[in-house]
């Protein structure tokens, strides 16, 4: 059976709505990072696909995943630098506690 | 003869020299460097005089030397303001008559200031004055004028404050600051106008009695007079505001709270004439576009003089009768170049107002300088503290006889020769000028003897320490400017100032000049006997039969009175508390409410900032989907 480019895309979809979900609900900062990882994942599935599927035999998408994936490695590595530092100076970190920037 | 810069930058260096490192030299130390700068100007300033009028004549005059110009703003190739020094007939004379009494006043100070506080602070201000007058009278141009006129403004403002714990003397000097600056608005006003229409602010050109040069303010008129008379009678606003002439006299009066001394150099014989100098200075402009406003000088001259002399003679404090007498001055001064006219004889007035502003100011120096010797000596300036004087203080006696003599008008001194052709020159402009005058010339004898006999004659009164003479410092000054006053009448002055520049001989017209001397002799026989004992209790009955003059003359007529009236009542009172009310209700009010408004709004929407980050992740979801669903609506 032929795999069509709508099944990825359902599935990206799916992936980034899941992302979305987790973001705003989790309550734990680890747990809206990893969500936040799902969306990003879910936006290179969609490079891939689009440049498999519709420009065959060119490589900008392939390229622009591998780059955004190499983007969030670097970003996940300050956000857990940032969560670990949140967690040496207030012992928690739990998203609705952290509501000191407000002011 | 480009040296005579010097004189003006001698002064400049002594004044920042001084005040910049003078409290760290001695008070000795200052005096001297400001003195001996002040005497090679003085020395500069003769040479100069010599040299410019042993120079031979150029048709029948001495022709003006610009000796030194350097153009300093630039507008137009035709309007520049330069900076320069320009020496015709009446600057040098007037060169010579600051340095001389500047230099007089130097010395004088010794004595004076002595042990004051601020004594090197006191002698840069002189120099910074001296350096402003000199500058003045050799302006080029109207400009230049202007801007130095403003400097002897200021350092007039700073040596009348110069007892700065005094709140007298500070509330005089700001007095003295703002009445004659509101004069200059009108001055500045003056020079624009003048200078828009001619095209210049050289006085070359404005008063080289060319009327093409004014062609393009012919038939403009203004509230029915044309815009010349307007241009020459606002600038005439700043002469009178500086040369104190009614109704903007009522600074000098007050200006007396500065040191004696300063009195002497800067409200007697220097600055207060600034503003009959450059009537002469622009007397061509007047004579030739405006005559009327001459007689409008004239009038004023007249007024003031009147005036003046009648409150000169009510007034207890000594310095004060000094302070009126010189506006009487003044007054005489204006009104001889308001009646002047321009060739040969009829250019006496010009002449002999000129004179007399030489004349004035050395007898008038001595007569402060005396003062403040007497003042020194009985620490009080009222009369009724003085009183038999002679015998302790001979020295000032004798030279304030002398300048008394002078000034009424008796012969050989030098004030007799000036107000004789004063006299003159008003009798030919018109009778009622001319016997307005000798009455004046008259009241003047008997105020200035009045003032002399309750100094040194009258009843000794009670004093704490015995008066002695001045020091020698002191004395010196005195005895210079005394035999100045003596013989300065016998210079030929019609050869040196005239209104054209050529020779004009002076005659002395033995009808005016016998009518003059006689009615002094009346007016000094009359103040003999009211004031020589002390003890005739004429003036006194006098004062009691007409009381209301008496007070009213006192306080010099209410002027002071009209002037708070019309600015605290009208002007603050009146207009500028509604506008303050305008500004702290409307405008202020606007501002604040604005302020209030964004204050209540933000307080409404501040819950939307709650630091939860997922609240505002949701709230940007909504929004997009939102922008979505409308984007594939549309």
């Amino acid at each position: 059976m032929e795999i069509k480019m709508e099944y990825y895309l359902v599935i990206s979809t799916i992936m980034l709505f899941a992302g979305i979900y987790g973001f705003i609900t989790r309550r734990n900062l680890l747990a809206v990072l990893i969500s936040v990882e799902l969306m990003l994942n879910s936006v290179d599935i969609n490079f891939v696909v689009f440049n498999r599927f519709l420009f065959p035999g060119e490589m900008e998408g392939f390229f622009f995943a591998l780059f955004a994936i190499g983007v969030s490695a670097a970003e996940t590595a300050v956000a857990i630098a940032i969560i670990i530092n949140i967690y040496r100076n207030i012992r928690d970190i739990q998203v609705r506690h952290l509501d000191r920037m407000k002011h | 003869m480009e040296y005579t810069l010097l004189i003006l930058l001698l002064p400049l260096a002594t004044f920042l020299f001084l005040g910049l490192v003078g409290m760290k030299l001695s008070e000795r130390t200052a005096g001297i460097v400001g003195t001996l700068s002040l005497g090679l100007a003085a020395v500069l300033s003769y040479v100069a005089a010599w040299q410019f009028f042993s120079a031979p004549r150029v048709e029948g005059i001495h022709p003006p030397v610009v000796a030194w110009n350097f153009e300093w703003l630039r507008f137009t190739d035709q309007l520049h303001i330069d900076l320069g020094i320009l020496l015709d007939p009446i600057s040098v004379m007037m060169l010579v008559v600051i340095t001389t009494v500047s230099l007089m006043v130097h010395l004088y100070s010794f004595g004076y200031m002595k042990g004051e506080r601020g004594f090197q602070r006191y002698y840069a201000f002189l120099s910074l004055f001296s350096f402003s007058m000199l500058g003045l009278v050799v302006a080029t141009n109207i400009f230049q004028t202007y801007i130095f006129w403003e400097l002897v403004g200021v350092s007039s403002y700073l040596l009348i404050g110069f007892y700065y714990t005094k709140p007298e003397a500070v509330a005089a000097s700001k007095k003295a600051f703002i009445v004659t600056r509101f004069a200059d608005l009108g001055f500045l006003i003056g020079i624009l106008l003048l200078s828009y229409f001619a095209g210049t602010f050289s006085f070359e050109t404005l008063t080289s009695g060319n009327a093409s040069v004014f062609a393009g303010a012919a038939g403009r008129t203004f509230l029915g007079c044309s815009v010349m008379s307007w241009a020459t009678a606002l600038i005439f606003m700043g002469c009178a505001g500086k040369s104190a002439m009614f109704p903007l006299h009522i600074w000098l009066p007050d200006a007396m709270e500065g040191p004696t001394p300063v009195s002497a150099l800067i409200h007697a014989a220097t600055m207060v004439v600034a503003g009959v100098y450059l009537v002469a200075r622009l007397f061509p402009l007047y004579y030739f576009e405006t005559p009327e406003v001459l007689v409008f000088i004239a009038v004023v001259g007249a007024v003031t003089s009147l005036y003046a002399a009648v409150v000169a003679c009510v007034q207890t404090d000594i310095k004060r009768v000094l302070a009126f007498s010189t506006i009487s001055q003044i007054g005489f001064m204006m009104v001889a170049l308001g009646v002047s006219g321009m060739e040969g004889h009829d250019g006496l007035g010009y002449m002999a107002s000129m004179f007399h502003l030489f004349t004035h100011a050395m007898f008038k120096a001595l007569l402060f300088l005396g003062a403040g010797a007497i003042i020194h000596a009985v620490h009080s300036n009222e009369m009724s503290r003085m009183g038999g004087l002679r015998k302790k203080m001979p020295v000032t006696h004798i030279t304030f006889l002398i300048a008394c003599l002078a000034i009424s008008g008796i012969p050989p001194f030098s004030g007799f020769f000036s107000k004789d052709e004063i006299l003159a020159a008003a009798f030919a402009f018109s009778p009622w000028m001319g016997w307005t005058m000798s009455v004046i010339a008259g009241i003047t004898a008997f105020y200035m003897f009045r003032l002399y006999y309750n100094i040194f004659w009258a009843v000794p009164a009670e004093q704490e320490h015995e008066p002695h003479e001045a020091p020698g410092s002191m004395t010196v000054p005195l005895v210079i400017l005394a035999a100045i006053t003596c013989v300065a009448g016998f210079i030929p002055f019609g050869h040196f100032v005239s209104a054209t520049g050529a020779v004009l001989p002076i005659h002395i017209d033995w009808r005016v000049a016998g009518l003059s001397v006689l009615i002094a002799c009346l007016a000094i026989a009359l103040a003999t006997c009211f004031y020589r004992k002390g003890t005739n209790s004429l003036p006194d009955r006098l004062e009691a039969t007409f009381p209301r003059l008496h007070r009213a003359a006192y306080r010099r007529f209410y002027i002071d009175e009209a002037y708070l009236f019309v600015t605290r009542r009208i002007i603050f009172g009146g207009i500028c508390s509604g506008l303050a009310w305008f500004d702290r209700h409307v405008i202020d009010g606007a501002m604040n409410g604005l302020a209030w408004l964004t204050g209540r709004a933000s307080m409404a929407i501040r819950g939307l900032q709650s630091g939860q980050v997922q609240q505002y992740a949701y709230v940007f979801l909504l929004g997009t989907l939102v922008l979505t669903v409308w984007l594939i609506l549309m």
